[in-house]
């Protein structure tokens, strides 16, 4: 493999870290929306070139998916969602900007450090610091999504996560193409069920801030 | 048409003509006969001589019991539920067009776990099991109440964070097969992965393995990652909270299983079986001290199921043929139980209008036939004898003492605290003195007379078959 594909592979799998982290500090939910919506340009872009250096012209599919789907749809519809149901515009945390950035810093060092020393074994250098990259988005997903309370945060949080998946499926070298569309195509259910969800829970309350409905728990009756 | 096929297509098939169905009792018919039928394939599976193993389906003896086992508790359910649907209706909770909803999703359901334990390969199994999940968000959220909707939502967002980790741990099986076994579909083969195990790189198997593990892990209800299924179980339809307990949280564990086969059969991949004994030793204890505070009788039971599945774990990762057997044993032993409590628990709900411990009193005076069932079923979980639970534990705890006496102590202490908390909870909804209201039960008690007999027979008197069956398994499972 030569050099400038290589870097290029890894500015995009870095730059994708990177848009993570500035989902992080978002405090406006459009302002979410729209890191979101970067992040799945830097995904199409890092599964397209993937697929040139791969020459694995079915991930092409996979890129223009993550560009469609989730960079221009996916945000649209949320915003919609958000301004018929007149949502609160300030993302609610649980734990505060700061903590939450330091807690995402350690967990990219942890899947770095786990993933270049358990695979010091592999023959293919860009599949294990893609590997590494993908991890760490995947858990800044999750810690996104543990640290909000709204219900669109979280929603943004999962579908990160999920380019996370994608960036580590794509860099497995020939992964059958029926995981793609799988993932995709959760990505879809994942959306229905949730745009479900929304406006039920908008049936019968004014807000989708998931901590209101804590005080419904059947145990606290 | 071949029963594998059959066990997919019937599911199916009767997923697409219920959508379409629009009166409730003829949609309730339709998914009762669907039910059978897929039960009858599902025995049918035995016939077929040795292992079937193609691209993309695969029989061999260790998924026959589980997919038996679904189907059998999938009929039952199905019948309960025809019963149970209809005061739902007539109490005004459900309209027809829920059921219609509910009807096609239930078949969807069972589409998902047969495929997910059929599939041999694990992008597949992934893919089938996630359907599965998605069908059962979709129906705990059924009610629309708000403690429905928060349920479902917290099901929804935990399940699919145990999701993405079990496909994580799926990519990572896959990098670590594809340069032994080449790129393309190959490398996610089950029996070939099985066959090339030795090969793979260890260093990539064992992550992968605590992701799958977690991942799985969570569908299965292990203690740090159960926050979901109490309150799946407490806000859904009652049929729906026995499917889950009964079956899906063991689609969950099948995954978890045959992971745990591949990791044995490389030779320097870590024991995943310390693991999985951490996780069910803490289910088990963490449940067991749960169930005191429980005030809802659903999530006193959902508590008991995490119990169960950690004990289960436990057998599992304890492993050899012995423990192996034993979980076996336990496991479907705690799917027929489980189920059929929560079948009494649906009627016992409907007849008294509460969920409330508190609510419900002397079942065994007005209601005899429902309220002694369900304390023969109490008793069954409790791992009383002479059922079918105390003998798989007892054969749990004995196996442990021989090799790790600590160990057997820890699952003991968690075992008489489920038993205490069962036995101080329960006793004033069994046999106090009846108050509130009351209504006659209209849901069938078959379903749970049938299940407890089965417990029964098999505390009693293992039939030969069935032992021997379990054992070439429980070889299989290392």
């Amino acid at each position: 493999m030569d050099g400038l594909a290589f870097d290029i592979a890894h500015l995009l799998a870095g730059g994708l870290v990177l848009v993570s982290f500035m989902m992080l500090y978002q405090d406006r939910l459009y302002a979410l929306l729209n890191v979101f919506a970067l992040q799945a340009v830097v995904l199409a872009a890092a599964v397209a070139w993937q697929a040139r250096i791969q020459e694995a012209h079915h991930l092409y599919v996979t890129a223009a998916i993550a560009l469609v789907f989730k960079a221009v749809i996916v945000p649209w519809a949320l915003h919609r969602i958000m301004q018929r149901l007149g949502v609160h515009r300030e993302v609610e945390t649980v734990v505060s900007i700061g903590p939450t950035m330091l807690a995402g810093m350690g967990l990219v060092a942890l899947s770095v450090v786990l993933m270049l020393q358990l695979t010091a074994a592999a023959d293919n250098p860009l599949a294990r610091e893609d590997l590494a990259f993908a991890l760490s988005v995947v858990l800044l997903g999750l810690l996104m999504m543990v640290t909000r309370r709204n219900a669109v945060s979280q929603v943004v949080g999962f579908m990160s996560l999920e380019n996370g998946l994608i960036l580590a499926a794509t860099g497995a070298q020939g992964m059958p193409f029926v995981v793609e569309i799988s993932v995709a195509f959760s990505v879809l259910i994942a959306l229905i069920v949730i745009g479900v969800f929304l406006f039920r829970i908008r049936e019968r309350f004014d807000t989708v801030d998931v901590g209101a409905l804590d005080e419904f728990r059947g145990d606290r009756q | 048409m071949s029963p594998v096929a059959a066990v997919l297509l019937i599911p199916a098939a009767a997923a697409a003509v219920l959508a379409f169905v629009p009166g409730y009792a003829l949609g309730a018919r339709i998914n009762l006969g669907a039910s059978l039928l897929t039960l009858v394939a599902a025995c049918a599976l035995f016939g077929v001589a040795g292992d079937v193993a193609g691209d993309y389906l695969l029989v061999d003896s260790l998924n026959i019991v589980f997919v038996v086992l679904n189907s059998f508790v999938g009929f039952t359910a199905a019948a309960f539920s025809a019963g149970y649907i209809g005061h739902e209706l007539a109490a005004g909770r459900l309209t027809p067009v829920n059921l219609r909803f509910y009807h096609a999703m239930y078949q969807l359901m069972m589409f998902g776990m047969n495929l997910a334990l059929v599939s041999n390969n694990i992008g597949l199994m992934w893919v089938a099991i996630e359907l599965a999940t998605l069908t059962t968000v979709a129906m705990v959220g059924l009610y629309r109440t708000h403690e429905a909707l928060e349920a479902a939502w917290k099901y929804f967002i935990l399940g699919s964070v145990g999701i993405a980790l079990a496909l994580f741990g799926t990519i990572l099986v896959y990098m670590a097969a594809q340069p032994v076994l080449g790129e393309g579909a190959a490398s996610m083969v089950w029996t070939r992965l099985m066959s090339g195990a030795a090969r793979f790189d260890p260093a990539m198997l064992n992550v992968a393995f605590v992701f799958l593990l977690l991942g799985y892990g969570t569908k299965v209800g292990l203690a740090p990652l159960h926050a979901w299924l109490p309150d799946a179980h407490a806000e859904g339809p009652t049929p729906i909270s026995a499917v889950l307990s009964g079956l899906l949280l063991n689609v969950a564990l099948y995954a978890v299983l045959r992971f745990k086969m591949l990791m044995a059969a490389n030779p320097e991949a870590v024991a995943p079986g310390p693991l999985m004994v951490a996780l069910g030793l803490l289910s088990a204890v963490f449940a067991g001290f749960m169930l005191y505070r429980r005030r809802d009788i659903k999530r006193l039971f959902a508590y008991s199921s995490i119990e169960h599945m950690g004990i289960i774990v436990f057998a599992f990762g304890m492993g050899g043929p012995l423990a192996n057997f034993a979980g076996l044993l336990h496991m479907t032993m705690h799917s027929l139980t489980k189920s059929a409590i929560f079948y009494a628990v649906g009627s016992v709900a409907q007849v008294k209008g509460t969920q409330r411990i508190a609510d419900i009193c002397g079942l065994t005076q007005s209601h005899p036939a429902l309220g002694f069932g369900l304390a023969v079923a109490v008793l069954a979980i409790a791992g009383m004898p002479p059922f079918g639970v105390f003998m798989s534990e007892f054969l749990i705890v004995t196996s442990t003492f021989a090799r790790a006496p600590v160990l057997a102590l820890l699952l003991v202490l968690g075992l008489m605290v489920a038993f205490g908390a069962l036995l101080m909870r329960l006793t004033g909804v069994l046999f106090g003195t009846p108050e509130g209201p009351s209504a006659p039960a209209e849901a069938s008690l078959l379903p749970l007379y049938s299940h407890m007999a089965l417990v029964l027979l098999a505390g009693l008197h293992l039939p030969e078959p069935v032992v021997a069956w379990f054992q070439a398994v429980a070889r299989l499972l290392g």
